[in-house]
């Protein structure tokens, strides 16, 4: 089907692109509008040009700190996960008995909400805690840990599926030939599986660092940023600016288009990154 | 070398399952402290109920009570049900059209989608929801437009990636037995996505079921879905019924629990393909 007419090609796309008008296409446009502006409600805007990116960084150091605190953690998260992960791959395709119920359990948590998952942690953690006499809201490095460990519970189960297939994709024949050849565990893994699954890698890499830099719910249930707003991330940063106090919706707007642009460079970076290997291959 | 073997193997299945408890704990502690007064949980967390702390079902009469729980998980059934039942229908008519009608529109209209998926949510939930509020979609059905258009980028882009692989000739054939591109789509090619949709809609639904800003921001202040019930327990620092609080969590993890194990297969399949895809 190369044409079809302007009554068909409207009857299968216009219900879509009407709603994705509405969600998205003109909330984003008048979003980069506003933050250029100052508002209150987004029928009365004043002109204020870059102002708002200024304030965003000099007003108080809320969004450097969380700027920080979410490279810090994506950069940890995206560490431990993938080598937790992995290694759980390769003990799970071992051939041992009860693979698929292990596969079950560690994966499990993923389905569970943010929100929810965040209240779960809270209470475990503060229950250890409570030992020490302090609870999560002590230090800022309370609920840094805290989220790494939420987060690993959270992504290990998924990104080891992902591990799983790649790894299972490796022609037997190759493993094969390498033990004929003389090399042992140690040599496989390194000269034969962690090649042949770097394209897992770069899928999981990329999807833990996005998954981070987004991260919201887990970080608004397990400290809503306390103490204060020390761990507070990005996404929960420009939450508090917009909802927070009168008179910074445009702060807001403005910090949310820098976060956009952050987000745009990982995903074009992963882009070129899986180009280039499809290339190599 | 098989004794050397299954020593080692033994060795892993206890590791693993060492393991597997330890995930499974936080949810069975959670569990346990649903039954207990609500005085005895933050304080000894990992303390079994005994005579004294042991209160049967009343955390889950009173979180249910407080937080409307019956009415959440209608209205997040009802939601999460018709959004993912709109965006499969609509998000597969695009995607087929815009697939194989090759023209300018047709390729801008997908990268205009596609890239809605990269753009985070914080950068329109402002004007999204003055948006919603302006064009009366602030209810449990108005709020399914706001999720057909927010999930028509990772749904299109998922059909249109397995259109591509369904062979013209079919849809010609029909064609020329004079279909028209209505019967074509419904009675040729929709059968044919059927896999898709079932990817599609387990992306879509664990997404909408597990949302809590969107549906906080558009409808949040009437109609509390299942994860803005949970947050609303947490009220003013301290004051918090950490009893209801437990009961909440369990009840709003069990439905999750059920379909996972009832379509366990087509969820982890379902969500590797987006991600892999994404």
């Amino acid at each position: 089907m190369r044409k079809m007419s302007k009554a068909y090609y409207a009857f299968f796309t216009l219900p879509t692109l009407i709603a994705f008008a509405i969600s998205f296409l003109i909330p984003f446009l008048l979003g980069i509008y506003l933050s250029f502006t100052r508002f209150t409600t987004v029928t009365d805007t004043h002109w204020v040009g870059v102002s708002n990116y200024f304030r965003a960084f000099t007003e108080d150091d809320t969004f450097l700190n969380a700027l920080l605190f979410t490279v810090k953690f994506a950069v940890v998260s995206m560490v431990l996960i993938n080598v937790l992960s992995f290694s759980l791959a390769l003990l799970l395709t071992r051939k041992i008995r009860g693979t698929n119920i292990f596969r079950t359990v560690f994966f499990m948590p993923n389905l569970i909400g943010g929100i929810v998952l965040g209240y779960i942690w809270q209470l475990l953690i503060n229950g250890v805690l409570i030992n020490f006499g302090v609870d999560i809201t002590f230090s800022a490095n309370y609920g840094f840990w805290g989220l790494v460990v939420l987060m690993n519970w959270q992504m290990i189960g998924y990104m080891m599926i992902i591990y799983i297939a790649g790894i299972q994709a490796i022609p037997p024949e190759l493993i094969e030939a390498a033990q004929i050849d003389g090399a042992n565990s140690w040599q496989l893994l390194k000269n034969i599986t962690i090649p042949l699954v770097m394209p897992s890698f770069t899928i999981c890499t990329f999807l833990t660092v996005t998954n981070s830099f987004k991260l919201f719910d887990q970080n608004l249930a397990l400290t809503a940023g306390a103490p204060g707003r020390a761990s507070a991330m990005l996404a929960l940063d420009i939450f508090n600016t917009f909802y927070g106090r009168n008179g910074y919706e445009g702060v807001g707007q403005a910090k949310a288009v820098i976060f956009s642009l952050i987000v745009a460079v990982i995903v074009l970076l992963q882009l070129r990154f899986s180009r280039s290997k499809e290339i190599e291959n | 070398m098989s004794a050397q073997k299954n020593l080692r193997d033994n060795v892993t299945f206890i590791f693993l399952l060492i393991l597997a408890v330890l995930f499974l704990a936080p949810l069975l502690i959670v569990l346990m402290n649903s039954f207990k007064g609500r005085f005895f949980i933050s304080d000894t967390p990992f303390a079994l109920p005994d005579s004294q702390t042991f209160i049967g079902m009343e955390n889950y009469f009173s979180g249910i009570a407080k937080t409307g729980f019956i009415q959440a998980f209608g209205y997040s059934l009802f939601i999460t049900v018709f959004s993912v039942f709109t965006i499969v229908l609509f998000t597969s008519m695009t995607a087929w059209c815009i697939t194989r009608v090759k023209s300018k529109v047709s390729s801008f209209l997908f990268y205009l989608l596609v890239f809605s998926m990269i753009v985070p949510f914080q950068m329109v939930m402002f004007t999204m929801s003055k948006m919603a509020n302006i064009m009366h979609l602030d209810n449990p059905v108005g709020i399914i437009v706001i999720y057909l258009g927010f999930g028509a980028g990772l749904s299109v882009f998922i059909f249109s990636g397995f259109i591509k692989s369904i062979p013209l000739e079919i849809e010609e054939a029909a064609r020329i037995d004079g279909c028209n591109p209505i019967q074509t789509f419904f009675l040729i090619v929709f059968p044919i996505l059927q896999p898709v949709y079932i990817t599609v809609a387990i992306l879509n639904t664990m997404w909408i079921w597990n949302d809590y800003l969107l549906p906080y921001l558009v409808i949040g202040s009437n109609y509390r879905t299942i994860p803005i019930a949970v947050q609303y327990l947490q009220g003013g620092y301290g004051s918090r019924d950490m009893g209801a609080m437990m009961a909440m969590l369990v009840l709003a993890i069990v439905p999750i629990v059920i379909f996972y194990l009832t379509c366990q297969k087509y969820i982890i399949e379902g969500v590797v393909a987006g991600a892999v895809k994404g």
